[in-house]
């Protein structure tokens, strides 16, 4: 049973549960305690000791209930058992559900079944799995019986065998999608990670979403951690005399004052006009991550002019938020003097010296005025101006990009156009807080 | 001793009515979850939105094995000195005052102050013994001669110093004391963790315990739970309101009215002798259920219908 359990980490591990080593030695003590008898208590037993969080929990409980399922062939009644048959055709005939899917589960063992990677091997697996089971000994023996002239009985063996295949082949099916799974996704994710946000494939949307929402939780994770800074040099009396109090009050021990670090506030300005508009779903769908984690975090859409869209990210899911969004604001052309004016005058004055304001956006502004000088009032306002421009450097100042005219205002100008990217941009901007 | 507790429950089934006999209806995947932490001696995290029982399961677990409830809630700013022990210093200034004369009569006789800090040193340990030792819940917790169950609530609140502090208790029940030595379980403790997720733990806490999230129950175990609760209300009744519960839960509000909520508003319908569900008494008790203005509104539009299915459901 250990071999079968450790299968199933392994699947578990594939579909994106994290189990260590030491936790599968925890999982083994937790089904030896329950037993095996009950599966649904051993489900629970497992996912106890291994989930570590809903999702988790989520993926895994799935996981076990396929990685379990078994298709129960289908067979005639059993007719009188006959002994001068092979093991197999005997099973067969008398219908032995349990005894052919034991029959199975050793055979898949046998051959290494839980090695298939990939989609094409179905087949050959299915084949091997089943002259393992003693296949060629099955078809010899029909070939015997139709010669001998014993036509019912060598159908009815072809039948079951028929049967048999398909089933091998359904479970060989499940076996893919356990173990290959994992592999294939993982290889799949790294790509997405590194393609160009604006050459986004439509049907990676889904994935990409749920990279997404991970970095976002990541990166929320490591933001949301507590941190204290020590005041050096003022004394905190109260709590000096508390310490102290065991050596009669003389101040042995020394506490200090600590502030704790404030969690900066976050304002999100992002181009949703048309020239970026295959990038803006991307960076729409963080900024929903990001506000799905981040508590305070206020963020803009503009193309020529500038809307709030943090209620409509907050009330709506992430697809019709971002179609709202795009009719609020989306794909004109954009007018960065003016969105940035609109800005100005919605929340100008909320920027104190905790905000870090992120713009998103190729600062393309078809050779409007691009009003440099609001930029400059933000950053003058501003605890950290970050920029993040999906165009390579090498394309900032041509033709109508204004960005050079910009950058001088922005404590950080990064060109941004992967996941990658993206994570690394932001995982930056979050540490460097003060 | 060890063996004790493990060998008083010798399977899932016995918790689960075990559980049930001091009034709390547990699912099948909470029952697992307390044999497993008796048998594994791994603590329990247990996550969930609030109100669905999360503290109520460590009471019920310690009435269930009768062991005492040790119970430590956790807030920012907690240190050792409040969860751990700390010196009786009081007593111990007081102790050295009495015995004054003593220890000047002790240390007449020696001829130099070599000699007297040698004298000393043979009573040095006496301020800094078990005596003077005020224990708080979590060194409690390690002595008590029959073991216990030890509920650290809102474990997210506290500091991560303190979490990694609690590390070495959770793995080893055993704790370091640096003037006495270490000092290990009589019994380890069954421990309980709950958290509602305001900050995500850190990986080698997670790692240590068995992770139970409780979720809202379906409408079977909330009915059990109520009746449960509340033997005095009637069947239908009941009925129609985890119904009318249960279609709450659907809609999109910002605090969705959990157990406690439920178990809270069949007392008020109790109190206020109603024997079905009628708009009019819902719309007065709304408030029970509901903790933010918002939701009231929005929950008061749906009312009516909800009733009506709710009636529906429960065969009237």
């Amino acid at each position: 049973m250990p071999e079968a359990l450790l299968r199933l980490l392994r699947a578990a591990r594939g579909a994106g549960v994290r189990i260590s080593s030491a936790e599968t030695l925890d999982a083994l003590a937790a089904a030896e305690a329950v037993g095996f008898a009950d599966r649904q208590v051993l489900r629970d037993a497992l996912t106890l000791s291994l989930a570590k969080s809903l999702a988790e929990k989520q993926i895994f409980e799935t996981t076990f209930d396929r990685y379990f399922q078994r298709d129960a062939p289908e067979m005639q009644d059993a007719p009188a058992e006959r002994h001068d048959l092979p093991d197999l055709a005997q099973q067969l005939l008398a219908g032995d559900a349990a005894g052919l899917a034991i029959a199975m589960e050793a055979a898949a063992e046998g051959i290494g079944a839980s090695g298939i990677t990939l989609f094409t091997q179905t087949n050959l697996f299915a084949r091997r799995m089943l002259d393992r089971m003693g296949l060629p000994a099955l078809e010899r023996e029909i070939t015997a019986r139709r010669a001998a002239g014993e036509a019912e009985l060598a159908d009815r063996l072809e039948q079951a065998r028929t049967a048999l295949g398909a089933q091998a082949r359904g479970y060989m099916e499940r076996q893919l999608a356990l173990f290959a799974a994992g592999t294939s996704r993982e290889i799949r994710e790294q790509a997405l990670r590194r393609v160009r946000l604006s050459a986004m494939d439509r049907r990676d949307v889904v994935r990409m979403r749920a990279l997404i929402r991970e970095i976002a939780r990541k990166i929320a994770t490591r933001y949301s951690r507590r941190r204290w800074q020590a005041r050096r040099g003022v004394l905190d009396a109260r709590r000096t005399l508390r310490r102290n109090m065991g050596h009669d009050g003389v101040p042995f021990r020394t506490v200090w004052k600590r502030t704790r670090i404030d969690k900066p506030r976050v304002m999100v300005l992002c181009d949703v006009s048309g020239s970026v508009a295959p990038v803006a779903h991307f960076l729409l769908m963080f900024i929903y991550a990001l506000a799905d984690v981040l508590a305070g975090i206020r963020s803009f859409a503009f193309s020529n002019t500038t809307v709030e869209v943090s209620d409509l990210l907050a009330r709506h899911d992430i697809d019709q938020a971002a179609e709202r969004v795009m009719q609020a604001a989306g794909f004109g052309s954009s007018d960065y003097g003016r969105s940035l004016a609109a800005f100005a005058d919605l929340a100008l004055g909320a920027i104190t010296r905790d905000t870090t304001v992120i713009v998103l956006g190729d600062a393309r502004g078809n050779r409007n005025e691009p009003r440099v000088d609001l930029m400059q009032a933000i950053f003058a306002r501003a605890s950290r101006v970050i920029w993040l421009n999906p165009e390579p450097r090498s394309l900032w100042g041509t033709g109508d990009s204004d960005m050079p005219r910009y950058q001088p205002y922005c404590h950080q100008a990064t060109s941004c156009n992967t996941l990658d990217q993206l994570e690394r941009v932001m995982d930056e901007l979050l540490r460097s807080q003060r | 001793m060890t063996i004790d507790i493990a060998q008083q429950i010798p399977s899932i089934d016995s918790v689960e009515t075990g559980l049930a006999s001091t009034g709390y209806i547990a699912s099948r995947q909470i029952a697992t979850a307390v044999f497993l932490a008796m048998r594994l001696q791994k603590p329990i995290l247990v996550e969930g939105p609030a109100g669905v029982g999360k503290t109520e399961l460590a009471k019920a677990t310690a009435g269930y094995l009768k062991l005492p409830l040790i119970r430590m809630q956790c807030y920012d700013g907690l240190d050792e000195s409040k969860a751990l022990y700390e010196w009786k210093y009081g007593k111990q200034l007081l102790y050295t005052q009495i015995l004054k004369d003593k220890l000047g009569e002790t240390l007449r006789d020696t001829a130099s102050l070599h000699d007297s800090l040698e004298k000393l040193h043979l009573v040095d340990d006496i301020f800094f013994s078990e005596r003077f030792l005020e224990p708080r819940p979590l060194l409690r917790a390690l002595q008590e001669p029959q073991g216990c169950v030890l509920l650290i609530d809102e474990i997210a609140k506290a500091d991560e110093e303190f979490e990694a502090f609690l590390l070495e208790i959770l793995s080893d029940h055993q704790v370091t004391i640096p003037e006495i030595g270490t000092v290990h379980a009589v019994v380890p403790p069954i421990v309980l963790l709950t958290s509602n997720a305001t900050r995500d733990l850190g990986d080698a806490m997670k790692r240590r315990c068995l992770h139970l999230h409780i979720g809202f129950p379906d409408a079977k175990l909330e009915e059990r739970i109520v009746d449960a609760r509340i033997p005095g209300i009637r069947d239908s009744l009941r009925r129609q309101m985890v119904s009318f519960v249960q279609q709450l839960r659907g809609l999109d509000l910002r605090k969705l009215p959990s157990v406690s909520e439920t178990i809270d508003w069949a007392r008020a319908l109790l109190l206020l002798n109603a024997t079905r569900l009628e708009p009019a008494v819902v719309h007065e008790t709304l408030n029970v259920l509901m903790k933010f203005e918002v939701d009231m509104q929005l929950a008061a539009k749906s009312v009516g219908a909800f009733t009506e299915q709710a009636r529906r459901e429960a065969g009237l």
